[in-house]
């Protein structure tokens, strides 16, 4: 593609500017302000043999928090994290007076699939996010970011970050089928028992049957390396 | 209708000028190094494009250029496709192999083409299909040094076996085509048979064994696992 030159775009910069000016003419009364924003966050698995969970997003200010590393897991967090379900978590959301807007994704993500969620609210520079998905080959593994700052997006900028994994600390990392709700095991999803360290941490990945872990209902397509999916949030108006 | 119009206008050229600037980086190099204990880069393409080019994406399939690098360290495919116009690019700047713990620096000018990101790939070696990536960074425009961290990717187009087999390397051929390091082991029963993500993702690392002549995998788990990240890039623009 042939480029402009500096000087050719300060001149098309000039001449817009004069358009915009003597467009802005025929007009008496300003164009009230953007008065919704619409946030569409993305996420893709990057994983080689971990479907995701549905999504659970939600757009706040300061004063909710997801999790916290070092903390115990909320009730919401820990169903999402041990089955994958994230209707309490974001119902808990729901009830705190610093969040805006929340939603939850279509399905499942299979490996190398994509999903999205779409959120409306009105545009503040404190604008935070915060999503999560559980890797549902695993006892209590979970992907997320917790405030990520969104309230900098302009309409239809975006801004890709690759996303870690943690665990929720509500299960014991036994890796047996009648433990794990994924497909490799196809046992318990959920259970109010808390059972290992009961705080959020980040993941040490999966040891599985091929490493050494016999009792485990995972082989060595389960494992995971950091970062787990790509997520992309993109101001759409 | 006509109001709406115009302050579309408007918003477009604010943000186009304010985030698309075309002013390019001019000078700049890469230095590259191999954070990893035991796995080799095979010759890095570096490379500085527009916005819309990408040697690779996560969540996309590999274009068959993609598969030559990844599986046989080939970057040919990928620098004919880049084309020769429109691209700056580094083939090779380390004249070979690039082994673990050690760096080498390509040199870029893009005053030329005004070309604003930058992407990098090497095959990891002893791997099946993985390669070490940065798709499509953008540059940054102040002068100054800019730190990087990359991950290692699976192309997602062949199983990870991690089976040795020096016989020659040809995309879609299985086995893993070289040890540089010659730490490998021999008569490994394969790993994977099959990939459970055909698209391009983030590479769950060797599994290997202790068994040099026999068990799953011809790879040494104490030698050739790896965490993220695997490069760390310095970009220094001048």
């Amino acid at each position: 593609m042939k480029r402009m030159t500096r000087v050719q775009w300060i001149g098309a910069a000039l001449f817009l500017s004069v358009f915009v000016a003597l467009a802005g003419c025929d007009n008496d009364d300003a164009a009230p302000p953007a008065r919704e924003g619409t946030y569409r966050v993305v996420v893709t698995n990057l994983t080689g043999n971990q479907p995701l969970s549905p999504l659970g997003a939600v757009i706040h200010f300061g004063g909710y928090t997801g999790w916290e590393i070092g903390a115990a897991a909320s009730p919401g967090l820990e169903r999402l994290a041990e089955g994958g379900d994230p209707a309490d978590f974001l119902a808990e959301a729901q009830g705190n007076a610093d969040v805006l807007s929340t939603g939850s994704g279509s399905g499942p993500i299979g490996p190398g699939a994509s999903d999205n969620v779409s959120l409306t609210t009105t545009p503040s520079p404190d604008l935070r996010l915060t999503w999560a998905t559980m890797l549902v080959n695993t006892n209590d593994a979970f992907i997320g970011m917790a405030g990520l700052s969104i309230g900098d997006l302009a309409v239809g900028e975006s801004k890709t970050v690759y996303a870690h994994p943690y665990d929720a600390g509500t299960e014991e990392n036994t890796e047996t089928a009648s433990t794990m709700p994924g497909p490799a095991g196809g046992g318990e999803g959920f259970n109010a028992q808390r059972l290992d360290r009961d705080f959020v941490s980040a993941h040490s990945g999966v040891v599985t049957s091929d490493d050494g872990l016999a009792t485990s209902a995972l082989d060595e397509s389960h494992r995971f390396l950091a970062p787990v999916a790509k997520i992309v949030v993109t101001r759409t108006q | 209708m006509k109001r709406k119009t115009i302050t579309g206008v408007f918003v477009s050229a604010i943000v186009f000028f304010t985030f698309a600037s075309p002013l390019p980086a001019a000078q700049l190099t890469v230095e590259v190094t191999n954070l990893t204990h035991g796995i080799h880069f095979t010759p890095l393409l570096i490379t500085a494009h527009d916005n819309a080019t990408h040697l690779f994406q996560g969540g996309a399939t590999g274009t068959s250029s993609l598969q030559s690098m990844a599986e046989c360290g080939d970057i040919s495919g990928l620098v004919s496709d880049l084309g020769g116009e429109d691209a700056d690019t580094v083939a090779n700047p380390a004249g070979g192999v690039l082994a673990p713990g050690t760096t080498t620096v390509a040199s870029l000018d893009t005053t030329a083409t005004g070309n604003t990101h930058l992407s990098l790939v090497a095959m990891l070696l002893p791997t099946n299909d993985g390669f070490v990536g940065a798709d499509s960074l953008k540059i940054p425009e102040i002068p100054g040094n800019y730190i990087f961290y990359l991950n290692g990717y699976d192309a997602g187009t062949e199983a990870n076996s991690e089976l040795l087999d020096t016989s020659g390397c040809s995309p879609g051929m299985p086995g893993m085509p070289a040890a540089p390091g010659g730490d490998a082991g021999t008569g490994g029963t394969g790993v994977a048979s099959s990939d459970s993500n055909p698209s391009v993702h983030i590479h769950r690392g060797n599994l290997g064994d202790t068994d040099v002549s026999g068990g799953f995998s011809d790879l040494d788990s104490r030698i050739h696992r790896w965490l993220n990240p695997v490069a760390k890039v310095v970009i220094t623009v001048q």
